[in-house]
């Protein structure tokens, strides 16, 4: 593995692990929104937290590109508040992968929470336990291991993503250079097969490997669960 | 005391109740499936709302929909032993116990943990997990993490209905121990008139989410609604009785009912202690002239106080026999020609083997 493999390599784990840390309390809230709540723009909601999967991922990126622009409404707020930039850095694109993976995130996270047993929190609430208390210490644990299922999918998923972040963050080596990225860029070099093929393994046995592991964890978790 | 007035209107079910239950003591609901019986669990335990109504416990309104009182479930202090059980599969046996515990005012704590652990039986499980828990043990848990939460009124959804009769009978004592050890209102649940009997001091009768009837076991044990719910061979009526003596050569304990005397099989029985007795209806024998040279034991001197009829062919007859009110069942010819009516004094013979007893 060449220096510049490896970069490309742990900066792809760098932003997914960011995307899926940002996007997991999000999802959770989300997913608890879609299953536990009646409201009328429930719908619109669940329509619009799955956009990312039926649009094309450079789409998605040039969204970001407006609104997370430096001349974008929030991404010009970011910048005269904080001096925090988005675009073009390895934040955006772990930004725009997070985009890209939330919808598969939610929808685990949805399921697991589908199957937690109601009764359990009537039982919680009969032992004195109030609603964020029983969220917890109850709905919480038993929803773990889809909740690691979904942020583990979503991880591996992010290690792939590449329009959204090529048109949101760039090509920049380092910074924004993931893994697809560089395999694109690879690509592009009159005698960079060798180095797209390794490229190619690499990404391959990182997708199975975290596949198989959340698969492992969730048997673990679940065991737990005596289910 | 517990006070309850509820109604709530469902497109397919209607619940409209009025019931007193003395606290402490243990009141049964008891009725078909479908009577309401767990609607209305769910509504003293706050996890429903009704349309109307008040729950009042102890002078402290749970519910009142005139004055929109509706404590959460979280603060009614009102403990629940569901069903299903309910145990929580992510916690072992003392992440269960002491899920409510903790929960509970620490000055509130008038149940000690190592007390329940102890009367259940449960001091050796409490690193386990619960799907590596017996029915009976699961039972225990589950009524043992109720009571920990230091509730004010417990309920007790069937129990018992999740376990087979052997359980049942692993089961059953620790429940009679929790009602003797500790001065907790309880309102049991229940299809079973076994459970009532063996459990209850007091009953409500339900019928389609109405009551039928309602009052101490003894007294609602005459009721003629109970036919309905029990059939005719299971009517009869339950008394109390004082264990005056065990008699081990023949395993027969000696125990005053009123003020005459039953032999009852009962070797475990302690002298001095109270037992429920019920005498089924079929099994009482009236006898207008004393009895003499039969091998029957169990006689009561009494008088008639009341006779009806008991469709198709039979007549059911109330008799007070030394302060205890009995019901037998005797044909319409037999009744003609005893000339039974009320004010009539005769003997009631009832059959050893016929007495189910329940140590209390």
């Amino acid at each position: 593995m060449t220096d510049a493999e490896f970069d490309a390599l742990s900066l792809s784990l760098d932003v997914a692990l960011r995307s899926v840390l940002f996007s997991l309390p999000l999802a959770i809230a989300v997913a608890w929104l879609l299953t536990r709540r009646r409201f009328a723009a429930r719908p619109l909601l669940d329509a619009f937290v799955h956009l990312p999967m039926v649009l094309p991922p450079v789409m998605i990126g040039y969204v970001l590109l407006l609104l997370f622009g430096v001349r974008g409404p929030i991404g010009h707020w970011l910048y005269q508040h904080f001096g925090i930039r988005t675009a073009f850095t390895t934040g955006g694109a772990a930004l725009a992968t997070a985009v890209m993976a939330f919808p598969l995130m939610v929808r685990t996270i949805r399921l697991a929470l589908e199957n937690v047993d109601r009764g359990l929190e009537e039982a919680a609430r009969t032992l004195g336990a109030t609603a964020i208390d029983r969220f917890l210490t109850v709905t919480l644990p038993l929803m773990a291991p889809g909740i690691l299922a979904g942020a583990v999918t979503a991880f591996v998923a992010s290690l792939g993503e590449f329009g959204a972040v090529i048109t949101f963050a760039g090509d920049i080596p380092g910074e924004t250079r993931t893994l697809p990225i560089a395999l694109y860029a690879a690509l592009q070099t009159p005698d960079g097969g060798t180095e797209a093929a390794r490229i190619a393994v690499i990404s391959f046995a990182i997708g199975l490997g975290g596949l198989l592991m959340s698969e492992v964890l969730a048997r673990a978790l679940r065991r737990r669960l005596g289910r | 005391m517990l006070d309850v007035r509820l109604a709530l209107q469902r497109p397919n079910f209607k619940l409209n109740v009025r019931f007193t239950a003395p606290t402490p003591g243990i009141t049964a609901l008891f009725g078909r499936s479908g009577a309401g019986k767990t609607t209305i669990i769910q509504l003293l335990a706050g996890l429903l709302k009704a349309d109307s109504g008040i729950v009042e416990l102890d002078g402290s309104r749970l519910f009142d929909s005139a004055g929109k009182i509706d404590m959460p479930a979280e603060a009614r202090g009102v403990g629940c032993v569901f069903q299903d059980l309910r145990l929580f599969p992510h916690l072992d046996v003392e992440g269960n116990l002491r899920y409510g515990f903790n929960r509970a005012g620490r000055t509130d704590r008038r149940i000690a943990f190592d007390r329940i652990a102890g009367l259940l039986d449960l001091g050796a499980l409490l690193r386990r997990h619960t799907w590596q828990l017996s029915g009976g043990e699961r039972q225990r848990l589950a009524l043992g993490r109720a009571l920990l939460a230091q509730p004010r009124l417990l309920l007790l959804d069937e129990p018992l209905s999740a376990i087979d009769a052997a359980k049942r009978r692993e089961v059953l004592p620790y429940f009679e121990r929790l009602r003797d050890e500790l001065t907790l209102p309880m309102i049991l649940v229940t299809h079973l008139f076994e459970d009532v009997v063996r459990l209850a001091t007091h009953v409500v009768l339900l019928e389609s989410g109405c009551v039928l009837a309602q009052g101490d076991l003894p007294t609602v044990s005459l009721k003629p609604e109970l036919n309905l719910l029990l059939g005719a061979e299971g009517v009869g009526a339950v008394v109390v009785g004082r264990v005056e003596s065990v008699d081990p050569g023949s395993g027969l304990a000696t125990v005053t009912v009123g003020r005459g005397q039953l032999f009852v099989p009962g070797e475990a029985l302690q002298p001095g202690r109270e037992v429920r007795l019920q005498l089924l209806a079929r099994d009482l024998i009236l006898a207008t002239e004393p009895p003499r040279a039969l091998s029957v034991r169990n006689q009561l001197e009494g008088v008639v106080t009341g006779i009806s009829a008991d469709p198709p062919h039979n007549m059911m007859v109330q008799v007070d026999a030394g302060g205890v009110r009995l019901l037998a069942r005797v044909t319409e010819a037999a009744a003609q020609e005893l000339r039974l009516a009320p004010g009539k004094p005769l003997w009631v013979l009832v059959k050893a083997v016929s007495l189910r007893s329940h140590s209390r």
